[in-house]
């Protein structure tokens, strides 16, 4: 039964708190989300005859999965009024266009493209990127912890670092509440928590969220919203790489297992490989 | 009829194929065998379905829908096929319906169903089919006696798709039962579920499991004039055959869907397999199937999107739709046989997704006219098109 304090039911606190208390203060203007187009993760990849990279003609590209949870995440502030607004931003040749509209109909509210013809490596994606947060000045960056086809999870960090700002890497909680952030961490030893100042970079895990899936309706609203493209070599952010690739090649086969009769067969067989003393 | 048809862009086309693959692959997969076994209606996928505006799809977009192509949704109906055939007969009959009010509508009808039917608040289908007559549809007996300011509706439908759970349906009735010939006295009215209109029994099926098919029972079901299709009497037969076209490519795209399904599980199921010291698809036998399969997978692809593209172009296209019928159907039917045969004993069991196949499958044979008067459509379509 609901009693009577002051035409409030204490029903009504809980919500009525937390609503107050949530971002004590202001809401965030602007979260930058930073997607990469890469070969989608359901496709087998395949090298290129030559050895020169892999196929990619043909071949179904999508957003890297870490960097759709972080664009999922803004939403998901901004939806609760955390964030004012959520501008998506990619680095690559004009296909990634497909990427942006995939994420302007997920709901952001904004894309920018740094056209580029040429792979770059992680130092230069940053630097980039920096150009970008200086042009925006956005109040949270949410990237993904890493990209499904090189693996390099070095984009955040190195961001964070150039821009002189906290990193809240492999997030699989965050909470916003005013200037701060707090952002569970899934790290080896178990959960860490830890909580920094804004503006920051956070990196996405897996399990901070599932991302909603895109509604056709909105595919077609999401026409309307503006999509700016800068040229990456108008930015000037150093775009020299200091790697050389000098092959691709696919992993070797597996080879066929034996079947062995028996424990000491095993061990045997074993020791004649090498395995054991 | 040949209207300005809908036209679906390039990059549109990918960000809805797109979005669809991943949705299936979420949601739709995952449940299509639990739901398929316990024939049980997925009452949330139609929820999310609405959401994803499948209902709108190939309605306008001055009616809040989606405005579609042919092509585009006959892949994205192969999309959903491929995974799971059943659910898109939720939208399929229901998008058939509304293009019915879109094509031969008053502009009031229009605006009055167009929108609801697009976001799916107002879901249904087509009730043309009777006890006594389905493929000869002058043959029905349900009638639309003038009353007063509307009509009274006697008669009773079957094998009517969403009959359970969907509340408005465009019906084939006779207002004019002396007509001669039938056709010229059969007028079709949009009906929502209400005092004399009721739904019968659910019907038991091989296959197109936890999709309810249904009689409809129409005892002294009152309608205002304003239902009656167009406005007009008379043309009802006209309007039902007007949707063919579109239904026909609709249900070839199931029939890819299925074909693809079963040449995909096998192809996977050809190389884990081992006899006799080495994976099946090592057996010449086996790999005589796959290539037959994989033929006809793309073949009835290749005829889907022909008779698609005449569609769009707003070309007649009876007979390409006719011949993507009936081939996607029957490659159906024949791929999920000879997976049934690649998997052996697993085909035959319920742990795998091929004895689905093999129960949709020939559905895709009879629905939107059989395969018989297919062939007859056909042939009297490259009699009329070649004179002698
Ligand atoms: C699961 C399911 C869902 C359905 N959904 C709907 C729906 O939503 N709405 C609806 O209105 N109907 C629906 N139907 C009905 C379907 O359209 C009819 O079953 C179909 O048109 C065939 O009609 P029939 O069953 O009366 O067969 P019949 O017309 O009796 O045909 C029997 C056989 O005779 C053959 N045949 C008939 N005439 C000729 C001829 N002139 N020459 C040569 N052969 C001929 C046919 O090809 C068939 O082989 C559905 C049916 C099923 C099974």
């Amino acid at each position: 039964m609901a009693v009577d304090v002051g035409g409030l039911s204490p029903y009504d606190w809980g919500p009525t708190i937390r609503a107050a208390c949530f971002g004590c203060g202001k809401s965030m203007k602007k979260i930058m989300v930073c997607l990469k187009r890469v070969v989608d993760y359901n496709v087998r990849v395949r090298v290129k005859a030559d050895g020169t990279g892999v196929v990619t003609d043909g071949v179904k590209m999508s957003i890297n999965p870490f960097d759709e949870i972080a664009l999922e995440e803004a939403l998901r502030i901004r939806e609760r009024g955390g964030a004012a607004e959520v501008v998506v931003v990619t680095i690559g040749p004009a296909d990634c266009q497909q990427q942006l509209r995939t994420g302007l109909a997920m709901g952001a509210d904004r894309a920018i493209l740094v056209e580029h013809g040429t792979e770059l490596e992680p130092l230069a994606v940053a630097g980039l990127l920096l150009k970008l947060v200086e042009k925006e000045h956005p109040d949270l960056v949410i990237v993904g912890k890493q990209a499904i086809d090189d693996d390099c999870n070095q984009t955040g960090q190195m961001l964070a670092a150039l821009w002189d700002r906290p990193q809240a890497t492999f997030a699989s909680k965050l909470e916003v509440d005013g200037d701060r952030i707090r952002v569970t961490r899934e790290v080896d030893a178990g959960l860490e928590v830890i909580e920094a100042d804004l503006p920051a970079v956070v990196t996405t895990d897996l399990r901070l969220n599932e991302p909603r899936y895109v509604k056709l309706p909105d595919i077609m609203k999401a026409k309307k919203k503006p999509l700016e493209i800068l040229a990456a070599g108008s930015l000037g952010a150093a775009l020299e790489p200091s790697l050389r690739t000098t092959g691709y090649a696919p992993p070797p086969e597996r080879q066929k297992g034996a079947m062995v009769a028996d424990v000491d067969a095993l061990v045997g067989a074993l020791r004649d490989k090498g395995f054991l003393g | 009829m040949t209207a300005a048809r809908n036209q679906t862009s390039a990059e549109d086309e990918t960000q809805i194929l797109g979005a669809i693959q991943a949705w299936v692959e979420r949601e739709v997969r995952p449940i299509a065998r639990q739901y398929d076994h316990a024939d049980e209606y997925p009452h949330h996928l139609v929820t999310q379905m609405q959401e994803l505006g499948l209902f709108g799809a190939t309605i306008g977009a001055q009616y809040g829908g989606l405005g579609l192509s042919a092509s585009t949704y006959a892949r994205l109906v192969t999309i959903i096929s491929e995974a799971w055939m059943a659910p898109t007969g939720i939208f399929n009959s229901h998008l058939i319906m509304a293009a019915c009010v879109e094509r031969f509508g008053t502009e009031e009808q229009k605006q009055r169903f167009l929108p609801r039917f697009a976001t799916g608040e107002l879901r249904g289908g087509l009730g043309l089919t009777e006890p006594n007559a389905g493929t000869d549809l002058q043959r029905i007996r349900t009638t639309a006696r003038r009353d007063g300011g509307g009509y009274l509706i006697d008669g009773t439908k079957t094998w009517i798709t969403n009959g359970i759970h969907g509340t408005c349906f465009a019906l084939l009735t006779r207002t004019d039962t002396a007509a001669d010939p039938p056709h010229k006295g059969m007028s079709m009215f949009v009906v929502e579920k209400g005092p004399g209109f009721t739904e019968g029994k659910k019907l038991e099926k091989l296959g197109y499991k936890a999709i309810d098919s249904a009689e409809l029972v129409f005892d002294g079901f009152r309608v205002d004039a304003d239902r009656l299709v167009g406005g007009v009497e008379g043309r009802g037969f006209q309007h039902a055959v007007g949707g063919l076209e579109l239904g026909r490519i609709n249900v070839a795209a199931r029939g890819v869907g299925l074909a693809n399904a079963a040449l995909r599980d096998s192809v996977r199921y050809a190389q884990e397999r081992k006899t006799f010291g080495k994976p099946i698809a090592e057996h010449q036998a086996i790999q005589l199937k796959l290539g037959d399969m994989a033929t006809r997978c793309e073949a009835a692809r290749l005829l889907v999107e022909a008779a698609a593209k005449k569609y769009d172009a707003g070309e007649r296209c009876d007979m390409e739709a006719g011949m993507a019928k009936l081939f996607a159907s029957e490659a159906a039917v024949d791929n999920s046989m000879d997976a049934m045969r690649i998997h052996g004993g697993y085909g035959y069991s319920t742990e795998f997704d091929v004895e689905r196949y093999f129960r949709d499958a020939p559905l895709m044979c009879i629905g939107e006219g059989t395969n018989e008067i297919q062939r007859i459509i056909i042939a009297r379509q490259l009699i009329e098109r070649n004179p002698a």
